[in-house]
C-alpha cells in the first residue's frame, strides 16, 4: 500500500524528463549526435576535424598538469621545465604530450584546411565556418607562440626577440606596439609572465569558444562531403537525408578506429622520436635564455617556416612584413576568390588541378626554405615561390572562372 | 633580469641577422659520430666515474640527482657514496661543480656550463669531437685551442689520458679575398697515459653519461613506449570489428 502511494506522487520520465523540462538535454543529444546526418561516402580527408578536437584535448589536459609544476618566471621558468622532465612524477610524459600535442595541432588543422580547398567546403553556404576556422587558425598561432616562450631556452628567447621586433617595421606605431606586446624595451620577465596568462587564459578559452561555434555554424548548414554534393537535396519521406548516415553511430565508430591510428602516431613519436630530430623540440631550446648569446641560426618553429621564408624572401623590412601579413590572412578570402561552379576536386577541371598541385608544393618548399639559412640560391628560391604562392590566391578569380567543370551527379558515389 | 636598453636591443637584433654569415666564415670541421651504446651499463657506469672524476671539479648538472643515477646505473646506495659523491652528503642532491662560479668568470672569463643538458643541446657528436680536439696553440692562455670550438677557454683537462697533439690546416684564399682554413689532421706531440683506441673509449664512454643524464628516463619511455603501442594495436583490433559490425547496414 505504501508503496502504491508513493508511485502516485512520482512524475512520470524520470530524471532524463526531469532535466528535459528545464534544459533542452535529449533535443541537444539528438540535433548534434544521434540525429546528425552527414554524407556516408565521407573519405580520410573527414577526420582531421574530430583529430583537431582530440588534439585539443590532449593540449588542455596536459595543460593543466604543466601549469601546476611550471613557473613563470624568468629565473625559474627553465629549471621547472627540467623539474617536471625529471623530478615530477610522470611530468616528462605529460611535457612531452603538449610539446608534440603543439606540433600535431598544425599538421592536422592544415590538412584540415587542405581537405577544404580540395572539396570546395568554404564554398557557400560554409563560408562563416571557414572564416570562424581561420580565426580559430590565428589564435592557434598566438597560442603557439605564446606557449614556445615559456620553457625560457634560448629558442624560445631569440626566436621570441625576432618574431616580436618585426612589428617594428610598422611605420609611427611600430615601436609603441613592441613595447606593449613585450611590456619591456627588450623580452624580459614581465614578457614571460603576460604570454604565460595570454597562453593559459585569455587564447585557450577564445579557441575552445570558437571551436565551439564552428561546430554550431557546421551542424546548422551540414558537413561537406568529397562529392560537393547537398546531401540535404535529396531526402526520403521522413525527410532524413538518402546519403546521410548518422553521426552517432556510424560516424562515431569510424572515427574511434581513425583516432586509435592517430594515436600510435602520436605515442611514437612521444615515446620513440619526442624531440623529432630538433623540428618539435629544438637543440638550441635545451639551452636557458641568455641575453648576451645569441643562437648560431635562428628558426621559428617547422609550423611557422612557409610564413617567415615568405617574410626573408622580400629585402625590404616594412614590405616583408606586410607580405608575411597577408601571407597568413589571405586564405579567408578563399570563398570569394573560388569563382568555380563546383566544389569538389572531383568535378574540377585541369587547370584547379595544376593550380593546387603547384600551391601543395610551394607550401612544403616554402616550409622547408624556412628552416635553412637564407643565403645563395635559398634566397631565389624562398622569392620564386613566395610569388607562386601569392599567385595561386590573386589569380584564383580568374583561373577557376575558365577552368572546364565536369557535370555533378545528383547522388554522393559510395561503394559499400 | 638584465634590462637592455632599446640600443643594446637593436644591437642584438643586428647580432642576430649577421651571426649566420660569421659561423659560414669560421673552419667548417665534419664531427665523426660517437656512436655510443646507451643500453650499455658498464660503459655508463665508467662515463660516470670519468665525469666525477675529470669534470665535476668545475662543471655541474644542477638537474641530476645522485640517487636517479645510482638506480639506473644499477649501483648500491655504498657503492654510489664510495665511487661519485666526491661534493654531497645526500644521496637525492643534484651534483654541483666544486668550483665557485664567481671565480670562476675571473680565472676563465667565463663560467664553466652546466652538463645536465649539453648533450641535447649540441649533440653526442659535438661533445665527443670536443673533447678529442684539443691541439697545442701557444699564443691562447690556455696554450690549447680546440678544432670544435675554436678559441674555447676550457683548458686540456684530459692531457694526462690524451697526451699533447699539434693540428695541421692548408689554407687556400677565395676570389673575395677571404682565407679559408681547411682541417687536415692532428699530430701526436707527446703521448699520454692511454693510446688512442683507448683514450676515444674513455670519451665515448663519458658522452654516453652525458647523454644519459640529459635524459634520465629515455630508456623506460622507449620501453613504456612499447606497451603503448600494443595495447592501441589491440584496441584498433576491437574498434574495427567494432565499425564493421555497425556499417553493415550501410549500402
Amino acid at each position: 500500500m505504501a508503496r502504491i502511494e508513493a508511485e502516485v506522487g512520482k512524475p512520470q520520465g524520470g530524471l532524463v524528463k526531469w532535466i528535459d523540462d528545464r534544459f533542452p538535454m535529449t533535443a541537444t543529444l539528438k540535433y548534434h549526435i544521434t540525429e546528425y546526418y552527414a554524407s556516408k561516402n565521407l573519405n580520410l580527408w573527414y577526420v582531421f576535424g574530430v583529430l583537431a578536437f582530440v588534439v585539443l584535448a590532449i593540449q588542455l589536459l596536459t595543460g593543466i598538469f604543466l601549469t601546476m609544476n611550471y613557473k613563470p618566471s624568468a629565473t625559474e621558468a627553465f629549471a621547472s621545465v627540467e623539474y617536471i622532465m625529471r623530478d615530477v612524477e610522470w611530468g616528462w610524459l605529460i611535457r612531452y604530450m603538449h610539446s608534440t600535442g603543439a606540433s600535431f595541432f598544425f599538421i592536422v588543422v592544415y590538412l584540415h584546411m587542405y581537405r577544404a580547398m580540395l572539396y570546395g567546403s568554404y564554398k557557400k553556404p560554409r563560408e562563416l565556418i571557414w572564416l570562424i576556422g581561420m580565426l580559430i587558425f590565428f589564435v592557434l598561432m598566438a597560442e603557439a607562440f605564446a606557449g614556445y616562450l615559456l620553457p625560457w631556452g634560448q629558442m624560445s628567447y631569440w626566436g621570441a626577440q625576432v618574431i616580436i621586433s618585426l612589428f617594428g617595421a610598422i611605420p609611427w606605431v611600430g615601436e609603441a606596439l613592441v613595447e606593449i606586446i613585450r611590456g619591456d624595451y627588450s623580452i624580459s620577465d614581465i614578457t614571460l609572465n603576460r604570454f604565460f596568462a595570454l597562453h593559459v587564459i585569455l587564447l585557450p578559452l577564445v579557441l575552445v569558444g570558437l571551436v565551439f561555434v564552428h561546430i554550431v555554424a557546421l551542424h546548422e548548414v551540414g558537413s561537406n562531403n568529397p562529392d560537393g554534393i547537398e546531401i540535404k537535396k535529396n531526402k526520403d519521406a521522413s525527410g532524413k537525408p538518402l546519403d546521410g548516415i548518422t553521426f552517432h553511430p556510424y560516424h562515431t565508430s569510424k572515427d574511434l578506429v581513425v583516432i586509435i591510428v592517430f594515436l600510435m602516431i602520436f605515442s611514437a613519436v612521444v615515446f620513440f622520436a619526442p624531440e623529432m630530430g630538433g623540428y618539435f623540440l629544438e637543440h638550441a631550446n635545451f639551452e636557458p635564455a641568455n641575453v648576451t648569446a645569441t643562437p648560431e641560426h635562428i628558426a621559428p618553429v617547422w609550423y611557422f617556416t612557409p610564413f617567415y621564408a615568405i617574410l626573408r624572401a622580400v629585402p625590404d623590412k616594412l614590405w616583408g612584413f606586410i607580405l608575411f601579413g597577408l601571407s597568413v590572412i589571405l586564405p579567408v578570402f578563399l570563398p570569394w576568390l573560388d569563382r568555380s561552379r563546383v566544389k569538389s576536386i572531383r568535378y574540377r577541371g585541369w587547370i584547379y588541378k595544376g593550380a593546387l598541385g603547384t600551391f601543395t608544393v610551394t607550401f612544403l618548399v616554402l616550409g622547408w626554405l624556412g628552416t635553412q639559412p637564407a643565403e645563395g640560391l635559398y634566397v631565389l628560391m624562398a622569392r620564386v615561390f613566395s610569388v607562386l604562392y601569392f599567385a595561386f590566391f590573386l589569380l584564383m578569380p580568374y583561373y577557376t572562372a575558365i577552368d572546364k567543370t565536369k557535370p555533378v551527379p545528383d547522388r554522393v558515389t559510395y561503394h559499400a | 633580469m638584465l634590462k637592455l636598453s632599446k640600443g643594446a636591443s637593436a644591437l642584438a637584433l643586428i647580432a642576430v641577422l649577421v651571426a649566420p654569415n660569421v659561423i659560414a666564415a669560421g673552419t667548417k670541421v665534419s664531427l665523426e659520430p660517437a656512436e655510443i651504446d646507451p643500453d650499455n651499463i658498464s660503459s655508463l657506469q665508467r662515463g660516470a666515474r670519468n665525469f666525477m672524476n675529470y669534470c665535476s671539479g668545475c662543471h655541474g648538472a644542477q638537474y641530476v640527482r645522485y640517487n636517479t643515477i645510482g638506480k639506473a646505473l644499477d649501483l648500491s646506495e655504498e657503492q654510489l657514496i664510495d665511487n661519485l659523491m666526491f661534493n654531497a652528503d645526500k644521496t637525492f642532491e643534484t651534483i654541483q661543480s666544486s668550483m665557485p662560479s664567481d671565480d670562476a668568470k675571473r680565472w676563465y672569463g667565463v663560467a664553466p656550463p652546466d652538463l645536465s643538458l649539453v648533450a641535447r643541446s649540441k649533440g653526442v657528436d659535438y661533445i665527443y669531437n670536443f673533447l678529442r680536439g684539443f691541439y697545442i696553440e701557444e699564443q691562447s692562455p690556455t696554450g690549447v685551442n680546440n678544432l670544435v670550438l675554436e678559441g674555447t677557454s676550457m683548458p686540456h683537462v684530459l692531457w694526462e689520458l690524451q697526451g699533447y697533439q699539434t693540428a695541421k690546416f692548408s689554407s687556400h684564399s677565395n676570389e673575395d679575398g677571404s682565407v679559408t682554413k681547411s682541417f687536415e689532421g692532428f699530430e701526436a706531440m707527446n703521448a699520454g697515459a692511454m693510446d688512442a683506441e683507448d683514450y676515444d673509449e674513455f670519451v665515448r664512454d663519458t658522452v654516453n653519461f652525458l647523454a644519459y643524464i640529459s635524459e634520465p628516463i629515455r630508456s623506460d619511455r622507449r620501453k613504456l613506449g612499447v606497451w603503448v603501442l600494443m595495447f592501441l594495436i589491440f584496441f584498433y583490433i576491437v574498434a574495427s570489428m567494432l565499425k564493421k559490425q555497425i556499417w553493415k547496414d550501410v549500402k
